[in-house]
């Protein structure tokens, strides 16, 4: 997959501005970068949810800008998408959940189904969960759950969303662990939006550094946690002082305050 | 001045643009939709089966009102043997259509718009496109389907339960005669009246489920954004459904 010299504007407002992102076959990439700089916006672009308005997207060895239609569909099922809040069907039970896209796009008989989404729920560790409803499921849970389903139709590339956020110490081991399975056992190509650099340092091969509307650095997470740039070391420390500013651009505090109410 | 008022009539004629777009692409999902009748089945049951009670409960009170004032009003003119025939036309007409609709807009609509506007929310419809399933064919199509079957069985039983209802006060405690309100109401009640209501109800199914449809479908995915388009929903429904109803009866009468 080839992300080429991206640029994308939302309502006049420039997201990317020249985004370069190679992902190989078979490995684990990472997108890294702060906050609202458009790392979920790019998986959007990736599964043509959204056009850039420059710029080329190759996936699979297609354009994914020259797809339409039922082209998009078929591209779509080679992919697997693990949403930050799971994105279950909140009116079906896990198992239906996970059989869902095997009924939509197989004719397999139900036997089948049941064991092909068996499996996958014990890959995942929630076979006994089957019953259960998505709104009786912990977020770490659900993410397992909506995980099972983005593999069950053994896809190319398996993109992930934020998979870390918001989830305790236990949870957060398991899906690096799951990721780093599906990745080893399965050879499913990864790519892992996400800001929590010690997770990631653990299992990707190659990561990229977004801000700014552009890759500012990229490598493996070691030569990018060696680097000496301003960003990638503000990014890699946490720390508030560095070239991207924790305050929003404002007025002179000071001045602000001593002012009159409008 | 007049460029608000522009600006009103263009935002008018964009979403009814909007809305006759979305109907095209809902239509030409409803085809594959059919072949799923399990899932039409199921929102005929949400939208429809659902809403039974409160359309029985309306439909015997609407029932017994109409008698007691056709009763009123019949009586001074010595003719309140006709009351069966007033009840009927009234019912299958005009109220059992058009109260249907303005309840299903209110029960039915109300949970459909929510119901998709919170799949939006929550990234369900996203998750759809993405697992290469169309969300217009999952989702809102089956739902569409299941509102216009509905809503003209819901009609039926509310004029039958109002029909109910009428002879209960008229009969039971006016003292209507009660083989004069049904003989009357036979031999007045033709198939032309039945197939009137019946066409209102199907035309208010299409454009109540439309409206609910579309607005949950197109609704911000924020909080503020479901409420508003439920609330929407009841407006727009309950408005074009008694403007629309003026046209029909016109169109019927003529």
């Amino acid at each position: 997959m080839d992300v080429h010299d991206v640029h994308y504007n939302v309502n006049s407002r420039s997201i990317f501005a020249g985004v370069n992102v190679k992902v190989r076959r078979g490995r684990i990439t990472a997108i890294m970068g702060p906050s609202g700089t458009g790392k979920t916006t790019l998986l959007r672009l990736i599964t043509a949810q959204a056009a850039p308005s420059q710029g080329r997207i190759t996936v699979f060895g297609q354009d994914i800008d020259h797809v339409k239609g039922p082209a998009v569909y078929a591209l779509r099922k080679r992919m697997g998408m693990l949403f930050q809040n799971g994105a279950l069907l909140t009116d079906m039970t896990v198992f239906e959940n996970v059989a869902f896209p095997v009924r939509e796009h197989t004719d397999l008989p139900e036997p089948l189904i049941r064991r092909l989404v068996l499996t996958k729920l014990q890959s995942v560790g929630l076979r006994g969960a089957t019953d259960l409803m998505p709104a009786e499921l912990s977020g770490g849970m659900a993410r397992r759950v909506a995980l099972a389903r983005a593999i069950v139709l053994d896809p190319e590339i398996l993109l992930y969303d934020e998979p870390f956020v918001g989830l305790d110490p236990i949870s957060m081991g398991m899906i690096v662990r799951l990721i780093k399975q599906m990745n080893d056992a399965l050879g499913i190509t990864s790519i892992v939006v996400s800001h929590d650099v010690k997770e990631l340092a653990t299992i990707a091969h190659d990561s990229y550094l977004i801000s700014g509307g552009k890759v500012v650095a990229s490598g493996s997470p070691q030569e990018l946690d060696r680097s000496q740039d301003a960003t990638v070391r503000q990014f890699m420390t946490g720390s508030a002082e560095g070239p991207v500013p924790f305050h929003y651009p404002a007025p002179d505090y000071h001045t602000q305050l001593m002012e009159e109410e409008p | 001045m007049s460029q608000g008022r522009n600006g009103f009539l263009l935002e008018g004629v964009r979403r009814f643009g909007a809305v006759v777009l979305f109907l095209m692409s809902l239509l030409v999902q409803c085809v594959p939709a059919l072949g799923r009748p399990r899932l039409i089945v199921h929102q005929i049951y949400n939208t429809g089966a659902r809403s039974l009670i409160i359309i029985m409960l309306s439909g015997l009170s609407v029932g017994m009102v109409l008698a007691l004032q056709g009763v009123n009003l019949l009586q001074r003119f010595g003719s309140e043997e006709v009351l069966g025939t007033a009840a009927a036309l009234g019912l299958l007409r005009e109220l059992g259509p058009v109260v249907t609709a303005l309840l299903f807009a209110g029960r039915a609509g109300t949970a459909l718009t929510s119901e998709i506007g919170l799949m939006r929310a929550t990234d369900q419809l996203t998750a759809m496109e993405v697992m290469a399933v169309n969300p217009l064919r999952y989702v809102a199509a089956p739902r569409f389907l299941g509102g216009v079957i509905a809503m003209p069985l819901l009609a039926g039983i509310f004029s039958l339960i109002g029909l109910f209802g009428a002879q209960l006060v008229g009969v039971g405690m006016r003292g209507v005669d009660k083989g004069s309100f049904w003989s009357q109401m036979q031999d007045s009640v033709d198939l032309h009246d039945v197939s009137e209501g019946f066409t209102k109800s199907i035309v208010f199914g299409v454009l109540c489920s439309l409206i609910a449809v579309h607005e949950g479908y197109n609704s911000e995915p924020t909080a503020e954004g479901v409420s508003l388009a439920t609330t929407r929903t009841v407006v727009a429904s309950s408005v074009l459904t008694l403007l629309v109803d003026y046209i029909l009866t016109a169109a019927f009468l003529n």
